[in-house]
C-alpha cells in the first residue's frame, strides 16, 4: 500500500492520546486557536490527523454555517403555523419539500457555488449544478428542472469573457447532460463581482408524500453504502496541507482544488437512485458534497439514533495513494451514501449492477454513540458525531452600517440629469434595452435545453419558468427567482424585501400561486462588520416580508467572503446578493401566462401605481453609472393584492402578462411586443397625471408592484373591477397591434428594437 | 397533414424505445407514441429481445456522455444488434439526435456527426422542409412541406464525403433539410436521411418534443402549441397498417 509506504505511522486514537505535544496544522486548514482548543476539550485529547480532517470541514464557514446560524435562525421563527401546513419537511434537511396538493409534493433549493466558478469557471459551474441536482435526489425527489443565476463582471473588463464562457458552457454542459430543462434565471454584469463572480443553481424536484426520504442513520446492524464514482483526490483544498510533510507557503497544492464533474456518471446516479428508492430498498440516503465522507458519515450518524463504523479501507479510490484525511474530505462527485437493511442488500446489489453504478459497503449502523473509522486495521477516528456535524462553534460577528453608508444614501439621482424630449426619451429606452443586464439572454439561453422531459410549459424568456407535475391532471408549478444586488447595496433589509417581492409577483404573473421560498445569500466577509452588517439586515427583513407574505423559507444556502478589496471602504466587497427564488402552483399549466402578446387590438392594462423611484435604477446605471439614494419603496400589501388580481387574471381573460421591474414600463413594454413580434399603441398620459409623475418617470421608474396584463377589449371590464375590489389601481394605456412600440410620441420600431435587445450579448462574447 | 390516430391497426401497433445509460429523451419517445394512439414499449439495451414491436426509436441524450464519441459505445449495445438485423429485415427504426449519431456508428445510416460549427449546445424552434414523404416515418407529411420542431444539440453537424452526399441527393435520401439557417453547419443543410429501403430514419431534431399543445415549439395557433411532430408516428402506424 503506497500511503503507508510514504507516511511513517498512521495517526491512531492510540497515538493521539500518547503525543498530546505534537504540534498540529490547525491553522492552515482554516481553525482559530480557540476551535481547535474547543476539538481538544470535547475529545478530551488531541485529534487525530484524521479527526483534525473531518473537524475543519465540517466547522468551515461553508459547511457550519457558524457566522450566519444565530441570524438564520430568525427565517424559522418567523414562520407561523399557518404557513407550515403545506409543508412536509422544513428548513434544515438537504432542500425543503412543500406540498402541492393529489399527493404530489416538490422540493426545491438554490445553492453556491461561486469561489469554484472564479477559479476554474467550467467545472466550477458544472459541479454546481451536479450538487444541487444530487441534494434534490437525496429528498427521495425526480429533478424535474434547473435554474441558473449568474452574475460576472463588468463587460469590458478583460478577465469577464474567460469566466462567462466557463460558467455558461459548464452549466449547459453538465445540465444539458442530464436531462433536466433549464427553464430560466438571471444574468447580471457588474464590476462589483469582477474577482468574486456569483454562481447559483437551482433545481427542483418532484415526488408523491410516501417517497420522501432523509438523511438518516438509523437501524443496528445497518449497512452503510457508498455507491456512484470512485473516490479521488479532487477538490481536496485544505487537506493536502495534510498530505504533504514538506509543505512550505508558496508551494502549489499537489492536486487540483476545484472538484471536476462527470456529468454522464450523475445521469446514471440519478436514474440508479430512484430505482433505489421505488424498490424501497432504502433507508436514508445523503448525497456527498461539500466535505465528502466526513459530512455524510457525520451527518447521517448524527441525525440517526445510534453510532456508525467505517472501514476507510473499504472506499473504492480512484488513486490508491491518498491518505486518510484525503479520503474523508475529498469532495469528488456524483457519490451518495446509503443506509441499507441487511434483508435487502441483494436488491440494493443488483440494481447497482444494473445502472453500472460502483459501490462498496463502508460501514455499519451500530448502538455506539460514535463515530468510529479505522484504517488498515487500526482506530483513527472516534468521536461524537454531533460535535462534528452539529455542534460546531457559533459566532456573533460584530456588525454594524457601514461609515460610508449615510454617503451612499445621500447621493441621490433626483439631481442627475434626465431626458425631456421624445428623441431623448426614445433613444434612452433604446440605450437601455441594449445594456447588457436588459439586453435578450438569448445567446445564453439557446446553449441550455429548455424541451427535454416535455413538461415545460414556461421557460426564458418569460417572467417565470413553469412545469407540468402531473400528466393526467396538468397540475404543475412556476418557479422565478430575483435579485438586485444595487438596491441591496444602497438598503440591504429593502433590497432583500424587493427580491422577494419581485419573485413572488413573476410566480404570481404567470397565473401561479406562489407557496415557498429558497434563497441563496450572497455577500462580503463575515469578519468584515460592514459585510455582516448587510447579510444581517437582510437575513431580518426577508425573514419579515415572507411572514407578510404568508411564504415560509424552505432552504437554502450562505456564501459569504465574496470579497476582495480591502476592508471598510464602499467596493471592499460584492453588492450584498439575496437571490430569492419562490415556487408556486398552478392547477393547469397550460393555463401559465405569458410575458408577451401574440395577437392585435389587445387592450394593455397597466396595474399598481408609479412613483418617482429612479435611485438604483438601471437608468442611473446605464445612463449616469450612478448608485446611490434608496431603493424603490416596497410595499407588501400592494404585492399580496396584485398577486391576487394576477392570479385570478386568466380567468379574468388575461391573455399576456408581464412584470415591471429593471428599466421600468417601458423595457416592459418593449419586451411583450419583442416576444411574439407584435407591437403596441400605449399613452403614459394617464399615468402621469394620475400618479403625479413626469412622462420620464411613467417610463423609467422601477416603483414595485406593478404588472402589465393584455386582455381581450369584451373582458377589460371584468379585469378592472377584479382590480378594484382588490384595492389595485389599474389604467388602460393601451391597444396592441402595429410593428412598432408607441408610447405618445415616442415611436421605436420593432425591427430596431430587436437589433438593440438581441445584437449585445453575442457582440460581446459569441 | 393528417394525422391518424386511433384506427383499429394503429391502436395495436407496439412501438419500443431503447434506453441506454445516458439516454435523455426516452420518457419524451415514449410520450409521443402514446400520444399517437400506439402502444410504447420500452426497452433495456442491454436485452437482446426486442420483446415483438413493430418499430423502434432511439431517443436522444448522451449515451455513455458521448465519451470516445458521440453514439459509439451504445452501437454495441446486444439491443443494437438485434435492431441492426430486424432493420435489415424491414422493421422501421427512427434515430432521433443521439438516436442518429448511433445509427451512423451502427452503419445503418452513411455519414456522421461532429461538433457543431459554433461550437455551443444549440436549443432553438426549427424549421425543416421535407425533402421525402415516402419513407416508414414521413407518409404524413406533404413533399416539400414545412415544420418546426425542436433542435438541441453539440454534435450536430451533419458530415460525409462528396460522393456519398451526391448519392444520398440522387436517390432521394435526404429526408429533411435546415430551412433559413443551418443550425449547425450540416453539410447541404442535411438534418435528415434514410437508407435505401426507406424504414430506417435518422434525423438531429426533436419531433417527439413537438407533439402535445402547451409543451411544444410556438405555432400560428398558440405559443407552445406545435405539434408538427406527431406526423413521424403516425406516419409509421399507417405503414404498419398498410403492410
Amino acid at each position: 500500500m503506497s500511503a503507508s509506504a510514504v507516511r511513517p505511522t498512521l495517526d491512531t486514537v492510540e497515538n493521539a492520546a500518547a503525543t498530546p505535544d505534537e504540534v498540529q496544522p490547525y491553522a492552515e486548514l482554516g481553525l482559530k486557536p480557540d476551535e481547535y482548543q474547543r476539538i481538544r476539550d470535547i475529545l478530551g485529547r488531541r485529534p487525530t490527523a484524521a479527526e483534525l480532517a473531518m473537524y475543519s470541514v465540517m466547522w468551515s464557514e461553508h459547511c457550519s454555517y457558524k457566522s450566519s446560524k444565530v441570524h438564520l435562525k430568525k427565517f424559522g421563527e418567523r414562520v407561523t403555523d399557518e404557513m407550515k401546513q403545506n409543508l412536509l419537511v422544513g428548513i434544515g434537511e438537504n432542500a425543503g419539500v412543500v406540498d402541492i396538493g393529489d399527493g404530489w409534493a416538490v422540493t426545491f433549493k438554490v445553492e453556491s457555488h461561486n469561489h469554484p466558478s472564479f477559479v476554474e469557471p467550467y467545472q466550477g459551474a458544472a459541479t454546481g449544478v451536479g450538487g444541487i441536482v444530487r441534494d434534490i435526489i437525496s429528498m427521495g425527489a425526480r429533478p424535474v428542472a434547473v435554474m441558473d443565476q449568474l452574475r460576472f463582471g463588468a463587460v469590458d473588463h478583460p478577465d469577464t469573457a474567460r469566466v462567462v464562457h466557463g460558467v455558461v458552457s459548464g452549466v449547459g454542459g453538465y445540465g444539458n447532460s442530464l436531462g433536466l430543462p433549464n427553464i430560466g434565471g438571471e444574468l447580471v454584469f457588474d464590476g462589483s463581482y469582477q474577482g468574486n463572480p456569483l454562481v447559483n443553481a437551482l433545481c427542483v424536484g418532484v415526488l408523491r408524500h410516501e417517497d420522501i426520504h432523509l438523511a438518516n442513520a438509523s437501524g443496528i446492524g445497518n449497512q452503510v453504502i457508498l455507491f456512484g464514482a470512485r473516490t479521488g483526490g479532487d477538490g481536496i483544498g485544505g487537506a493536502s496541507i495534510l498530505a504533504s510533510e514538506t509543505f512550505e507557503d508558496g508551494v502549489p497544492a499537489k492536486r487540483p482544488s476545484v472538484q471536476v464533474g462527470d456529468p454522464f456518471m450523475e445521469k446514471v446516479l440519478i436514474e440508479c437512485c430512484l430505482e433505489l428508492f421505488a424498490a424501497g430498498v432504502v433507508e436514508g440516503i445523503q448525497d456527498l458534497g461539500a466535505a465528502g465522507i466526513s459530512c455524510a458519515t457525520s451527518e447521517l450518524a448524527s441525525n440517526g439514533d445510534g453510532g456508525m463504523h467505517v472501514f476507510l479501507d473499504d472506499v473504492l479510490l480512484r488513486d490508491p495513494s491518498l491518505n486518510a484525511g484525503e479520503i474523508l474530505m475529498s469532495e469528488s462527485q456524483e457519490r451518495m451514501m446509503a443506509v441499507v437493511t441487511p434483508a435487502r442488500y441483494d436488491e440494493f446489489v443488483a440494481i447497482c449492477r444494473k445502472w453500472d453504478v460502483e459501490f462498496s459497503v463502508v460501514g455499519e449502523v451500530n448502538d455506539s454513540g460514535r463515530l468510529t473509522i479505522d484504517h488498515h486495521g487500526q482506530r483513527i477516528v472516534d468521536v461524537d458525531p454531533r460535535t462534528v456535524a452539529h455542534e460546531g462553534p457559533t459566532y456573533h460577528r460584530p456588525y454594524a452600517r457601514p461609515a460610508w453608508q449615510d454617503a451612499l444614501v445621500a447621493a441621490s439621482s433626483s439631481s442627475l440629469p434626465r431626458p425631456t424630449t421624445a428623441d431623448e426619451l426614445r433613444a434612452t429606452a433604446l440605450r437601455l434595452l441594449a445594456s447588457p443586464n436588459l439586453a435578450s439572454k438569448a445567446w445564453v439561453t439557446d446553449q441550455y435545453d429548455r424541451f427535454v422531459q416535455g413538461n415545460t410549459a414556461l421557460a426564458q424568456p418569460d417572467d417565470g419558468g413553469v412545469i407540468r407535475v402531473d400528466e393526467s391532471t396538468n397540475l404543475g408549478v412556476a418557479l422565478a427567482t430575483d435579485a438586485n444586488g444595487r438596491y441591496a447595496k444602497l438598503d440591504p433589509r429593502t433590497g432583500a424585501q424587493l427580491a422577494l417581492a419581485e419573485a413572488y409577483r413573476n410566480v404570481a404573473v404567470s397565473g401561479a400561486t406562489p407557496m415557498a421560498v429558497t434563497d441563496c445569500l450572497n455577500f462580503g466577509s463575515p469578519e468584515n462588520p460592514d459585510s455582516m452588517w448587510q447579510l444581517v439586515e437582510a437575513i431580518e427583513g426577508l425573514a419579515d416580508a415572507c411572514q407578510t407574505l404568508g411564504v415560509p423559507v424552505t432552504g437554502g444556502n450562505v456564501s459569504l467572503y465574496n470579497e476582495t478589496g480591502a476592508p471598510g471602504l464602499v467596493d471592499s466587497a460584492i453588492h450584498p446578493t439575496p437571490v430569492v427564488g419562490v415556487l408556486g402552483v398552478l392547477p393547469d399549466v397550460r393555463e401559465a401566462v405569458p410575458s408577451g402578446w401574440r395577437s392585435e387590438g389587445l387592450s394593455v392594462v397597466l396595474l399598481g401605481t408609479t412613483l418617482d423611484e429612479l435611485d438604483g435604477s438601471a437608468w442611473a446605471d446605464v445612463e449616469h453609472q450612478h448608485l446611490g439614494g434608496v431603493p424603490p419603496r416596497v410595499d407588501l400589501a400592494a404585492e399580496k393584492a396584485l398577486a391576487s388580481v394576477l392570479i385570478g387574471a386568466r380567468a379574468a381573460g388575461a391573455v399576456a402578462a408581464h412584470d415591471l421591474s429593471e428599466g421600468g414600463l417601458i423595457q416592459a413594454l418593449l419586451e411583450s411586443s419583442l416576444r411574439y413580434g407584435v407591437g403596441v399603441r400605449a399613452s403614459v398620459a394617464g399615468v402621469s397625471e394620475r400618479d403625479g409623475v413626469s412622462t420620464f418617470a411613467a417610463l423609467f421608474s422601477e416603483t414595485t408592484a406593478r404588472a402589465l396584463v393584455a386582455v381581450e377589449p369584451s373582458r377589460v371590464a371584468d379585469l378592472l373591477a377584479a382590480a378594484a375590489s382588490a384595492g389595485v389601481p389599474a389604467l388602460e394605456i393601451g391597444t396592441t397591434g402595429g410593428d412598432a412600440v408607441v408610447v405618445d410620441d415616442v415611436t421605436i420600431a420593432l425591427g430596431e428594437a430587436r437589433e438593440a435587445h438581441t445584437g449585445t450579448l453575442p457582440k460581446l462574447f459569441a | 397533414m393528417v394525422v391518424s390516430t386511433g384506427s383499429a391497426g394503429a391502436a395495436g401497433a407496439r412501438i419500443g424505445v431503447i434506453t441506454f445509460p445516458g439516454t435523455l429523451d426516452d420518457r419524451d419517445a415514449l410520450r409521443a407514441i402514446r400520444l399517437a394512439g400506439a402502444t410504447p414499449v420500452p426497452l433495456w439495451h442491454a436485452d437482446a429481445d426486442l420483446h415483438d414491436v413493430d418499430a423502434v426509436v432511439i431517443p436522444g441524450g448522451f449515451s455513455y456522455g458521448d465519451y470516445l464519441r458521440a453514439g459509439a459505445i451504445s452501437r454495441f449495445a446486444a439491443a443494437m444488434t438485434s435492431v441492426a438485423d430486424a432493420a435489415n429485415g424491414g422493421l422501421p427504426v427512427l434515430g432521433i439526435c443521439n438516436g442518429f449519431q448511433i445509427l451512423t456508428e451502427a452503419h445503418l445510416l452513411p455519414g456522421s456527426m461532429v461538433k457543431n460549427d459554433h461550437l455551443h449546445f444549440i436549443c432553438r424552434e426549427q424549421t425543416l422542409v421535407v425533402e421525402n414523404n415516402t419513407t416508414a416515418w414521413t407518409t404524413a407529411y406533404d413533399a416539400g412541406q414545412r415544420i418546426t420542431v425542436p433542435l438541441k444539440n453539440q454534435d450536430g453537424q451533419y458530415v460525409a464525403d462528396e460522393r456519398t452526399l451526391d448519392e444520398l441527393e440522387a436517390e432521394g435520401r435526404v429526408v429533411f433539410r435546415y430551412e433559413g439557417w443551418n443550425p449547425n453547419g450540416s453539410r447541404r443543410n442535411i438534418a435528415g436521411i434514410t437508407n435505401e429501403r426507406g424504414n430506417v430514419v435518422g434525423l438531429m431534431p426533436h419531433p417527439e418534443h413537438a407533439v402535445e399543445p402547451g409543451f411544444g415549439p410556438d405555432s400560428a395557433q398558440g405559443a407552445r402549441s406545435g405539434t408538427d411532430g406527431l406526423g413521424f408516428f403516425a406516419s409509421v402506424l399507417s405503414t404498419l397498417v398498410a403492410a
